[in-house]
């Protein structure tokens, strides 16, 4: 634990002790241990006690601090080899932070991010640029998220430049060839522009790009959101086709909660900074628990007119609070229907509810809310 | 088989044998560009009754919006040119009416919502006098009056606490809240015709079925007709009476809501239909709509369709093909569904 | 359609690539390319272009378009009228009042004009450029520290600044008049290039780029200021006709360049202006029409770079 106990002023999380800290006295052991496979269903990446809190600053060359978005506010999950785990929740939920957490983008307030083992947000150097190389990301917006710039060789290729270990020089245009082929564009594009292709088109060299260095780990942030509905379809048969035939694991960031359930083998909702349940798929969208995963999914539009008359929907009142000042004890109170005074006093923490522990029901999965009960309110009544 | 122009009126809640409220005819809207000609409209015909809710579906660039923007003489012009083509508003062509008229219908007899409600509030004035500004233009009423007028109309929409927040300024809403302001706004003059373009899109989802909600309770509410313009089969599907799915800037179908989803006549619905995943279940792979949106520069010589159809003939990469009137098997017509596919009888019954 | 890949046709993906919107594979164009076939079918671009390739050329040789010497006194020559019949020769337009020819002058003042705006310009946009880089970029107290040094010579008034500055010099060369004019222009460059460069880094390719572990330098150099420079570029053209009109301002005031200048001139032919006009006119012809196409070549240039206009 010599890597740990180096930073003692950072918070200690309670999970810690659930984690299976490699070992690593040097930054080669970190390398080694970074560059080691995993079997398939063990975890790759394991969160634990995350927090992103942003400063409120006043004042233009004295600034002074006067409070704290809390963005992510204390967020665990796994993540296994091989499988895709989707993340839901409405603009302002932390999920997007997440993403960038995970991408090292931004600088955790609190927490660790282990990816086999290895505390990414304490390593540096080499160790570091080994982790960088098998986490990869997807951007939303395939009209900004390329150097409009740089030709599309030269967008795959970089990946290359700043990893030259991955490919030689003379093999760098054959290899972006090749990555081309693979997310189905043409091969001879390689001299285009960005400005000259489609939203899916681009959304495909994005992809391209973030396969280059042959990651395990790739976080979409929204990848198909920006896209029309005919090409989304095209863009999420393409990430599954992947998933397989590199054996990819997938953190899927959405606000789409049909495409979440359509590619994620497990799921994640998040309201306010924090994840308040988590299950596998059918879990989640066919037994939620907590009140305010149902009344996301009873919000969502079905492409089924007959449905409209049968099925129950939650309307919720008022508006996500501000995550610089959240509601005492669990922040979905103010919007919930169930709340009791409880509520305000005691945070839930995000754990299997104790009525459903042990049991044989789909209603056993972690859900952050002192009253969780199973409400399907997917299927028509 | 027989060929029509124009399709006789769904019966429509409210609205049934009168004559539209709103009526497009083989419009046509064009844009000159650098690189050509871009057809954004070509030949749209669609109508709307009072206390109907007609749903235009495309993605973007088949010239769902163009054709609103067209009906509340918003398009700048140039670049844009209506070369052909009449927009019925109680059966006066609107493209014929003076600058003069034509204002006087936007706003008081017809209104438009965006998706974007931010840009569309001026941020430097509080909404209260945006609202009221309505009444103080239109019927000249005080100061006073108007910012009453205005308390009213944000209690209709439902913002809590209405009389101390009308002073307020756009950026203290949320998003949610400003597109209420932005129904407000619209309904402040009790139009006869709405049109919504995109008007949730922009929103979360819970804060999407809120303003859904209250927009189909005030349309019943006040009997007037709505335009939503979406991309969305879910936002279709829980709101329309009937719809018009728009690809290319045509129209390639036309149903009733619950007869689109249930049996699709156009090869491109059915695909649309096909690629979204459910939230119900869990799907196999997905259907995918091969190839792109075409190019409006250069639109495929007969059906647009074409080189993205799983059904293609010859006849299709020749003919343009005609809104069809779609029957049964044995030629029992179906009310209000049209289909522009020469094989629309194979992909309804086959 | 040419068959692009190799692949089955009923492949969706292929279907893709094959409808893309470019079909023409030769048409390779970046936002530059766009730029320039933008700029070709633009007839302000042309006329400025044009011009200014003259003037180049005009600094380079003047002995291609004359062979009398602009120093060269004559006092035989005092104040002769134009003689309008004689194309290019030395007594074209006139002489002035210490028998000198004014079309030589106003052909060897071109390369002290020139020289000065683009001098000016090349420092004011590498250095404000940098500055406007860095503050941008980096932030925190580095931004606080240089964006208030900007405005600090921002707030100097320009013409007083740079008389003050020349106005301790002897003599005044080339080098000095760039120096003080660069000295006191830069801020505009800086400020231009910080609020290019704030936008740029908050693009998703920049974070891509990050996410990719690409260092300062490569997103600096790669990604930031390839996309940041277009404004840049767009103020460097129009100011570089401004610095030209400053040198000159300078030189009428009697503190700009020592040596043959289309501002001393000016000032000169001031001086007679009851008797010969022309000795004022012709350089002051030549100072305008040099000004204007290096502000129409700006215009031009923002226009063809800014996808909005089109």
């Amino acid at each position: 634990m010599a890597e740990l106990s180096k930073n003692d002023e950072r918070e200690a999380t309670p999970n810690v002790s659930e984690v299976d800290v490699v070992d690593a006295h040097s930054e080669t052991e970190a390398v080694a241990a970074v560059e080691a496979p995993v079997d398939r269903g063990e975890p790759i990446l394991q969160i634990r006690g995350l927090k992103k809190h942003f400063p409120l600053t006043q004042g233009i060359l004295f600034k002074r601090q006067v409070g704290a978005v809390k963005a992510v506010d204390g967020v665990s999950f796994d993540l296994y080899q091989g499988e895709t785990l989707g993340i839901v929740g409405e603009s302002g939920c932390g999920k997007s932070t997440v993403a960038k957490l995970l991408m090292n983008l931004e600088q955790a307030t609190a927490g660790e991010i282990f990816y086999k083992g290895q505390d990414i947000t304490r390593l540096s150097g080499r160790a570091l640029k080994a982790v960088r190389r098998n986490i990869q990301m997807v951007f939303q917006d395939p009209y900004t998220s390329l150097n409009p710039r740089m030709t599309v060789g030269d967008i795959i290729g970089e990946p290359f430049d700043i990893h030259p270990e991955v490919a030689p020089k003379g093999d760098r245009r054959r290899k972006v060839q090749e990555l081309l082929d693979v997310v189905g564009l043409n091969p001879e594009y390689v001299n285009r522009y960005p400005h000259q292709f489609s939203g899916g088109q681009r959304q495909r060299i994005g992809i391209a790009r973030g396969l280059a260095l042959n990651p395990e780990v790739i976080i979409c942030d929204e990848p198909v959101s920006a896209l029309d509905v005919s090409v989304q379809a095209q863009v999420i048969n393409l990430m599954e086709k992947l998933q397989d035939e590199f054996d990819l694991s997938y953190i899927f960031i959405a606000h789409d909660l049909s495409i979440v359930r359509h590619i994620s083998d497990r799921v994640g909702v998040m309201y306010l900074g924090k994840v308040v349940e988590i299950g596998s798929d059918e879990q989640i969208y066919d037994h939620p628990t907590h009140p305010y995963t149902q009344a996301l999914l009873s919000a969502v539009p079905q492409p089924d007119p007959e449905a409209r008359e049968h099925r129950e929907r939650i309307i919720l009142t008022g508006d996500v609070p501000s995550p610089a000042n959240p509601p005492s004890g669990c922040s979905f109170r103010t919007r919930c229907w169930k709340a009791e005074a409880r509520c305000a006093e005691e945070t839930p923490l995000l754990a299997v509810p104790q009525r459903f522990q042990g049991g044989d029901t789909p209603a056993n999965h972690e859900s952050a809310c002192h009253f969780a009960e199973e409400k399907d309110v997917v299927h028509a009544a | 088989m027989t060929i029509i122009e124009d399709t006789a009126p769904v019966p429509a809640p409210g609205g049934s044998g009168d004559a539209p409220l709103l009526e497009v005819r083989d419009l046509h809207v064009e844009f000159h560009t650098r690189e050509g000609v871009v057809k954004a409209v070509n030949g749209v015909n669609y109508n709307v009754h009072a206390g109907e809710t007609l749903a235009v579906l495309g993605e973007s660039g088949s010239g769902k919006s163009v054709t609103a923007q067209a009906i509340m003489g918003i398009l700048d012009m140039p670049p844009a040119r209506i070369p052909q083509g009449e927009i019925l508003f109680r059966g006066q062509d609107m493209l014929k009416m003076s600058a003069e008229e034509r204002r006087k219908i936007r706003g008081r007899k017809i209104a438009m919502i965006f998706q974007d409600a931010l840009s569309s509030l001026n941020p430097v004035l509080s909404v209260g006098y945006q609202l009221g500004e309505m009444f103080r233009v239109h019927q000249g009423l005080s100061k006073k009056e108007a910012k009453a007028k205005a308390v009213e109309l944000m209690d209709r929409v439902k913002i809590p606490a209405a009389a101390a927040r009308v002073d307020d300024f756009p950026h203290q809403f949320s998003g949610g809240m400003r597109q209420r302001i932005m129904i407000a706004m619209a309904l402040a003059l009790e139009p006869d015709l709405i049109i919504a373009d995109e008007p949730t899109t922009a929103l979360d989802v819970t804060v999407q079925a809120q303003v859904m909600d209250l927009l189909a309770e005030l349309q019943r509410e006040y009997n007037m007709g709505l335009i939503l313009i979406t991309h969305d089969l879910g936002v279709v599907a829980d709101v329309a009476d009937k719809i018009a799915v728009m690809y290319a800037g045509r129209i390639v179908e036309r149903a009733p809501v619950h007869e689109l989803y249930k049996r699709p006549a156009h090869p491109y619905t059915r695909g649309l239909l096909d690629s979204i995943p459910r939230l119900d279940q869990k799907g196999q792979e997905l259907y995918a709509i091969k190839g792109l949106p075409p190019n409006l520069l250069r639109i495929p010589s007969g059906c647009a369709f074409n080189p993205r159809c799983p059904k293609a003939q010859d006849v299709c990469r020749t003919d343009v093909p005609p809104l069809y009137e779609v029957t049964e098997p044995d030629g029992t017509p179906l009310a209000g569904r049209n289909s522009a596919c020469h094989f629309w009888k194979e992909t309804i019954h086959g | 359609m040419p068959e692009l890949t190799t692949k089955t046709a009923d492949d969706p993906v292929v279907a893709t690539a094959v409808n893309a919107p470019a079909a023409k594979p030769e048409k390779t164009r970046s936002m530059w390319g766009d730029a320039w076939q933008d700029l070709r079918g633009n007839w302000v671009f042309v006329v400025s272009a044009v011009l200014i390739v003259l003037l180049i050329v005009m600094a380079a040789f003047p002995g291609l378009f004359t062979n009398a010497d602009p120093n060269d006194k004559d006092l035989t020559h005092y104040l002769q009228h134009p003689n309008y019949g004689h194309f290019f020769s030395a007594d074209w337009l006139g002489y002035d009042g210490q028998g000198r020819s004014v079309y030589a002058r106003a052909i060897h003042g071109t390369r002290a004009s020139l020289l000065v705006g683009a001098g000016t310009t090349l420092v004011v946009t590498l250095f404000g450029g940098l500055i406007g880089m860095l503050s941008g970029y980096f932030g925190g107290w580095l931004d606080a520290v240089l964006s208030r040094v900007t405005d600090m010579f921002f707030g100097i008034p320009f013409l007083l600044g740079a008389m003050v500055m020349l106005n301790s010099f002897t003599d005044r060369t080339i080098w000095v008049v760039i120096g003080a004019l660069a000295f006191l222009g830069w801020t505009q460059t800086a400020r231009v290039m910080r609020g290019s460069v704030i936008t740029i880094k908050q693009a998703d390719y920049v974070q891509a780029a990050k996410a990719l572990g690409a260092g300062t330098s490569r997103i600096l150099f790669r990604h930031v200021l390839p996309n940041a420079v277009a404004p840049v570029i767009v103020v460097a053209t129009i100011s570089l006709g401004v610095y030209i009109g400053a040198e000159a301002t300078l030189s009428f005031l009697g503190l700009g360049l020592n040596g043959v200048s289309w501002g001393n001139d000016i000032s000169d032919g001031g001086n007679q202006i009851r008797v010969a006009q022309y000795i004022m006119l012709y350089p002051s012809i030549m100072l305008s029409i040099t000004v204007l196409a290096f502000i129409m070549l700006g215009e031009a240039v923002r226009n063809a770079l800014d996808p909005k206009m089109r």
